[in-house]
């Protein structure tokens, strides 16, 4: 008879190096050449960040009206920054030339895009609906304390239709098993159409004429959605209202000119708000059309794949500036003399395309590290090429090019201030010509030093978002 | 014996799935030469052979993650061509095991048992879960269903490869070497499931190098070289009383080791 054989108890490891010291030395004390480059690093520290810090802060004037503050200021021996004139311009900064009586709108849509937002964003907290609904009520308060009723309607109309539509999708009577009977579908079809229809209808007679097609069109597009996808979750209406809803909404909230909203042209716009404009069309667009290049190009149907390399090949050997002005300038001279695209519109297309391309190299990269085998198991298991690519092999891609893909969005976000070049103020736009204000000549400094501060704060919160969706997904593969 | 088995249609069942004079070249190089061979119903069939004889190519075919340039194959009276739908027909009805399991790595076992009778079959998420359920209790690891598949060992992940073929009711299953990946110490976990699965009337083509499994398993064992059939037997004479010098050389290669 063979012994008894056990396993014996894992020991914890021996600390090797911990505590302020070890730290130290294993960091940055390491060897002599890592020592001198920590002094040196320490005195260039000790040179740079006093100063700023005393200009920055300490010998700051912080509020006022105007620029006598400074001036006082200056007089009285403060050599620190003069931020009253950020505080003073802080409007402009922000919505650019848009109308101060009009500036609630993009309130309201800013804070609708951020309510409907978190809940994607923070998903794990949010999985309830319960606690979408608090999130939601939450919304409708601050939106009522901040813009009024009017806001409030519209914030609580566009949070909760997503909650509704999902209950809605898992009735099965309404969406009943479907695939099987043609005419099944055929019926849904016909209603969803026909709800569209009515929409139209009662938007043109009752509420205006000029937002009831793309109203009803938008209804059927939901509805359709609602008929055709079955259980779809709340985080999915969410989705499918970003890219439907959403942008219909910020047309017509943002561009004026129906209800009664007085119109805003785009040259108005500008500051932080066009640079949110253009960089959140540009991340929400570029992304899907990158999507569809990098599969493309992998195609094995030769026109489709010679298109889509053509394509990124040609939109990666130039620069963004010269895609802008190609756009601005180059477009309108192959367009017949009284049809005009609007300017704004023409860069966003421009910067789209421009970082789709890039997108899709980035993407590519993430679909040849998908292996051969799970190709071959989703199709072993019947699935059809689309359905294969958005719920097996893309969100694997997705996960491994998180990096990259932040890497894109970062630079798009930055890339945004090359709007100025076609006479677009973005953020940075609207800086420099604040230093053309003979009333406020000699801030420079503040206004460059506020600029990339903001443009800071929105880098650093990608890069951080996308660690955290990193290390979120990181736990299935390890 | 379970739900797995939908004996719906009486066809002749002697030719379940017929592959005549097939031929398959990988470039110049000639991987499959006339293949001549039929399977019937609920029979259990072993290919073996020295690698790169062409059996896992032969059996790809079965399902066309391969095509074949010369002769037909028919899987339940169904040809396959270039015919997406008779892709999609075929594959519906045929499962396959890889080497490697290939499950869904951002996917819960339940998730990728789940996600393929919901997407494909339009069945419900209740119903789909108490189905990947049932299979995974018939597998044993129900405990698992929501492990992710890096969470689990090799003879797991076959394991839930398996449930995850079941949960689309297949008709024939193909295994490619399900147990050339796995230590030796789980390669009996995952035999002892394709041994039940065998007792309750599934049609299966096994590649295999495992001479016991084929030995106690199988109704008719193949021996491929060179991308063809060399000899195909009854398992007794295959093994007792090979008819090729060929097979006797392969036979004492792998039981001598």
């Amino acid at each position: 008879m063979p012994n008894h054989w056990s396993a014996k108890t894992p020991q914890p490891s021996p600390d090797l190096s911990t505590g302020l010291i070890g730290w130290l030395r294993t960091n940055l004390f390491s060897s002599p050449s890592n020592t001198l480059l920590t002094i040196v690093g320490v005195a260039i520290l000790y040179v740079t960040i006093p100063s700023f810090i005393s200009w920055a802060l300490i010998n700051a004037t912080w509020f006022g009206d105007s620029r006598a503050v400074c001036d006082e200021a200056a007089a009285n021996g403060q050599t620190g920054a003069c931020w009253a004139f950020i505080n003073v311009r802080m409007g402009v900064f922000t919505y650019g030339f848009y109308p101060e009586m009009e500036r609630w709108r993009i309130n309201v849509m800013v804070l609708i895009l951020a309510f409907n937002l978190t809940p994607i964003l923070a998903s794990t907290i949010f999985k309830n609906n319960s606690r979408q609904a608090l999130l939601g009520l939450l919304g409708i308060a601050l939106t009522f304390f901040i813009v009024g009723p009017v806001g409030s309607i519209l914030m609580g109309a566009y949070f909760f239709l997503p909650l509704a539509f999902s209950t809605l999708s898992k009735i099965d009577t309404i969406v009943a098993p479907i695939g099987a009977d043609a005419r099944a579908i055929g019926f849904r079809l016909l209603g969803a159409l026909l709800i569209g229809g009515g929409v139209y209808f009662i938007t043109h007679s009752l509420i205006s004429r000029e937002i009831a097609a793309t109203v009803g069109i938008l209804m059927s597009f939901l509805m359709l959605c609602l008929v055709l996808i079955r259980s779809l979750s709340t985080m999915g209406w969410r989705w499918i209202m970003l890219f439907s809803a959403f942008p219909v909404l910020c047309f017509y909230m943002l561009l004026g000119g129906v209800l009664g909203l007085p119109p805003v042209e785009t040259h108005f716009w500008g500051g932080l708000f066009l640079t949110l404009v253009v960089a959140g069309t540009g991340m929400a667009t570029a992304l899907p059309i990158g999507i569809l290049l990098a599969l493309g190009r992998r195609s094995e149907l030769p026109v489709i794949k010679v298109v889509c390399i053509s394509f990124i090949e040609l939109v990666r050997g130039v620069p963004l500036v010269s895609v802008l002005f190609m756009a601005s300038v180059m477009f309108p001279l192959f367009l017949p003399e009284n049809v005009t695209f609007n300017k704004l519109l023409r860069a966003l297309i421009g910067i789209a395309f421009f970082y789709a391309a890039y997108m899709a190299e980035v993407i590519r990269g993430g679909l040849q590290g998908i292996p051969k085998g799970q190709y071959e198991a989703a199709k072993a298991l019947g699935w059809p090429y689309w359905k294969m690519m958005t719920v097996v092999i893309l969100p694997q891609t997705l996960r491994l090019v998180i990096p990259g893909l932040a890497n894109n969005f970062l630079s798009l976000l930055k890339d945004t201030t090359l709007v100025a070049v076609i006479g677009l103020l973005d953020l940075l736009g609207i800086a420099k010509a604040a230093m053309a204000d003979s009333e406020w000549l000699g801030f420079t400094k503040e206004s460059y030093v506020f600029a990339a501060i903001v443009f800071w704060v929105l880098c650093f919160a990608i890069s951080r978002y996308s660690v955290h969706l990193e290390k979120k997904y990181h736990t299935s593969y390890h | 014996m379970s739900k797995t088995v939908n004996n719906s249609e009486a066809k002749p069942d002697d030719n379940f799935i017929v592959m005549s004079n097939v031929n398959k070249w990988f470039g110049d190089f000639h991987v499959l030469k006339d293949i001549n061979i039929s399977v019937g119903k609920g029979e259990k069939l072993v290919i073996c052979g020295p690698s790169g004889s062409g059996k896992s190519t032969l059996i790809r075919c079965i399902n066309r993650l391969e095509t074949h340039q010369k002769g037909d194959i028919f899987v339940d009276g169904i040809e396959l061509t270039n015919d997406v739908k008779h892709i999609d027909q075929v594959r519906r009805d045929v499962g396959m095991l890889f080497q490697n399991f290939n499950l869904f790595p951002h996917m819960t076992v339940l998730e990728n048992l789940t996600v393929s009778p919901m997407w494909i079959r339009k069945m419900p998420l209740k119903e789909a879960r108490e189905l990947a359920f049932h299979y995974l209790e018939r597998v044993k690891i129900p405990q698992l269903a929501n492990k992710y598949p890096s969470q689990c060992s090799g003879g797991q992940q076959q394991r839930v490869a398996i449930a995850r073929c079941l949960c689309m009711s297949p008709k024939v299953m193909l295994f490619d070497e399900p147990t050339s990946a796995l230590d030796p110490e789980m390669i009996k976990e995952v035999l002892d499931v394709m041994i039940d699965l065998a007792n309750s009337g599934m049609t299966m083509i096994c590649v295999t190098h495992e001479m016991g499994f084929a030995r106690t398993v199988a109704d008719r064992v193949v021996f491929m070289d060179e991308g063809e059939i060399v000899e195909e037997n009854d398992p007794e004479s295959f093994f007792n009383n090979p008819q090729y010098d060929r097979t006797v050389f392969f036979l004492s290669q792998i039981i001598s080791h």
